[in-house]
């Protein structure tokens, strides 16, 4: 594995006396597309946005991009895109003002503006719809303006919560491929799926059960532990150990 | 700075964009000015009387028909039994019943003197009160003329007291209640909007977009309440216009101390609205505490009751009411002329408080939950 942009040692986050994320540990290098899979409810969306500053840890220790997720979130935040499960950008707002309100957000400027947003809408293929808003675009369109948005800063890790969550394969394809564009280029890639297809698309693995991490590793190595014909089954067999524990 | 222009610039999209936020902004607020600041007066006219005539003289007559040429009254019937008149009142029949006694003519022109009786329906406390003032005015003035007419001097001498209305000669409770009107106006406007956008965002979840980025809290805020204080200080000068051509309100002060003290005021009631947005998260509740201040704020303004009628306690909790400061501060500069010098402490309570409060708004907005 290359240079760790990520790296996770015994990450907790206690809401009350419940666990959402119990003592997690990995590891993830540069230009990885790294799936962070698990049931609804395992922990996952907590876990990325404690690495993403959008939640304060309970304990563990946490660097992101080379920065403290305990006191170091504002740094975090300059070196990462994000893309929310929910769709949150502004639906009255239209494609290419979405994309230059985030680039002024960022600090950019004005050419490098308007350079990166012409260059994510021909990436994209959202150059026909530019100037409509939001509001009366199809869910795959916006997912793919969400992932735009994500990148208008060059970050050096994009989280992405479920990003295919709801949309058509066709378009969930078009949208793996422009995952793997943007790791060719040395971003890193931290995604959240619960479809296990998706999974064998990531270089790497970690899948979450009740707040922990059961299995980690590449594909390949999780079937064979699992003796397992595809993930789906890998899943299957996590998930039922922890049935056969209780 | 170029941060919160993005933001500004944005969020002047997003308003004008938004097809049913454009009339609630600038229409609504004219409508309610037109219509508050006629229906909200203390002046009272067309109460209901019956007399009851014990006299039938030709003097009884001219002091009715002077009751009749009023405008206050309303002269619904003139019965001459004293039962009549007053089971009308029982019922529920009419405001009020002035008795005029058996030897009225007589005993006035031989300068004995009279008593009239006015009995009152004072479930409307205020109706009663000013009506019997209005009845009072007409009979003295009555009996004044009546002096002047029999041709005699008057002897009676004492104390007359002659009555001079500054600041507000002519008893115009539109002059009054017009300032107080727009103050109210510009204080729902910025509390309801600001707080609604940004609790709006997190409802549908936008703001987790923002949290993410390296935004600043100050530059977020910035950007977010500059355009309502633009919006709100628009609204007040086009409601001060509205006010000077419509109902003619004077305007005595100086415009642009109105236009400064207005725009510490909006620091107040904007940093209240992003105060309630940041402990609700729902527009739904962030409405109902709104109004739950709202309402304090305006029945304890002033506007409608005067604030030295309030028992004590409820004075100073007036002190903490902002919509009372600029209330006062309209009506000091407006029909009074007040300069800087007179409403300087005014000044200072309300950008205290509204850097209090941004302050304690600001600590309160958190990016990282």
């Amino acid at each position: 594995m290359s240079e760790a942009v990520i790296q996770v040692e015994n990450l907790t986050k206690k809401f009350d006396d419940f666990y959402a994320v119990n003592n997690i540990s990995f590891e993830v290098g540069r230009g990885e597309v790294f799936g962070f899979l698990g049931a609804n409810g395992a922990g996952k969306t907590t876990a990325m946005k404690m690495l993403c500053g959008l939640l304060a840890p309970t304990s563990g220790k946490a660097m992101v991009a080379g920065f403290n997720v305990f006191g170091q979130q504002n740094e975090i935040k300059k070196n990462i895109g994000y893309m929310s499960q929910r769709f949150s950008l502004y639906e009255d707002l239209t494609v290419i003002e979405n994309i230059t309100f985030y680039g002024g957000i960022y600090g950019l400027t004005n050419v490098e503006i308007k350079e990166r947003a012409n260059r994510l809408i021909e990436m994209h293929g959202l150059g026909e719809v530019k100037n409509h808003l939001l509001v009366s675009l199809p869910l795959g369109w916006k997912q793919k303006l969400a992932f735009s948005v994500a990148l208008i800063h060059r970050p050096r890790i994009v989280f992405l919560d479920e990003p295919t969550g709801g949309v058509d394969p066709i378009t969930r394809r078009q949208f793996w491929e422009s995952i793997y564009e943007a790791a060719h280029s040395g971003i890193t890639l931290f995604v959240t799926t619960h479809y296990m297809d998706e999974a064998e698309y990531c270089d790497r693995i970690s899948m979450m059960v009740d707040g922990e991490i059961k299995g980690l590793g590449t594909p390949a190595q999780l079937k064979h532990l699992h003796r397992a014909k595809n993930m789906d089954e890998v899943f299957v067999n996590l998930a039922r150990k922890k049935e056969f524990i209780e | 700075m170029r941060i919160i222009f993005f933001i500004i610039r944005k969020e002047f999209r997003q308003i004008f964009r938004n097809k049913a936020m454009l009339p609630i902004i600038f229409i609504l607020p004219m409508i309610q000015l037109l219509i508050l600041s006629n229906a909200a007066t203390y002046e009272i006219q067309n109460i209901n009387i019956v007399v009851i005539d014990g006299d039938n003289t030709i003097t009884s007559h001219r002091l009715i028909s002077k009751l009749e040429g009023s405008p206050y009254f309303n002269l619904q019937e003139v019965v001459n039994n004293r039962q009549n008149g007053l089971i009308r009142l029982d019922k529920g029949q009419t405001d009020m019943v002035l008795e005029i006694p058996m030897h009225f003519e007589k005993n006035t022109t031989n300068r004995i003197p009279v008593k009239l009786q006015l009995s009152a329906d004072a479930i409307d406390g205020i109706k009663a009160g000013l009506g019997s003032g209005y009845i009072q005015s007409i009979i003295s003035e009555f009996g004044n003329a009546m002096i002047l007419v029999s041709g005699q001097t008057r002897t009676i001498g004492g104390v007359r007291i002659s009555y001079s209305n500054w600041y507000n000669e002519s008893l115009d409770y539109k002059t009054f209640m017009v300032p107080g009107i727009l103050v109210l106006l510009v204080t729902m406007i910025g509390s309801f909007l600001s707080g609604m956008n940004i609790v709006r965002e997190k409802e549908i979840g936008t703001i987790e977009q923002l949290n993410v980025t390296p935004i600043r809290k100050h530059q977020f805020i910035i950007g977010k309440l500059f355009p309502f204080i633009v919006i709100a200080v628009f609204e007040l000068s086009f409601g001060l216009a509205l006010a000077r051509i419509i109902f003619h309100t004077p305007f005595i002060g100086s415009f642009w101390l109105i236009m400064a003290f207005s725009l510490v005021y909006m620091l107040v009631v904007l940093g209240i609205g992003l105060l309630i947005s940041t402990i609700t998260d729902t527009q739904q509740q962030a409405m109902f505490i709104s109004w739950f201040f709202m309402v304090i704020f305006i029945l304890m303004s002033g506007l409608f009751t005067p604030i030295e009628n309030m028992p004590l306690w409820a004075q100073k909790i007036t002190l903490f009411n902002p919509v009372r400061y600029f209330i006062e501060v309209m009506r000091m500069v407006m029909l009074k002329g007040a300069g800087f010098q007179e409403i300087k402490y005014h000044f200072l309570i309300v950008a205290g408080y509204g850097v209090g409060i941004l302050s304690l708004a600001t600590w309160r907005y958190r990016k990282t939950t």
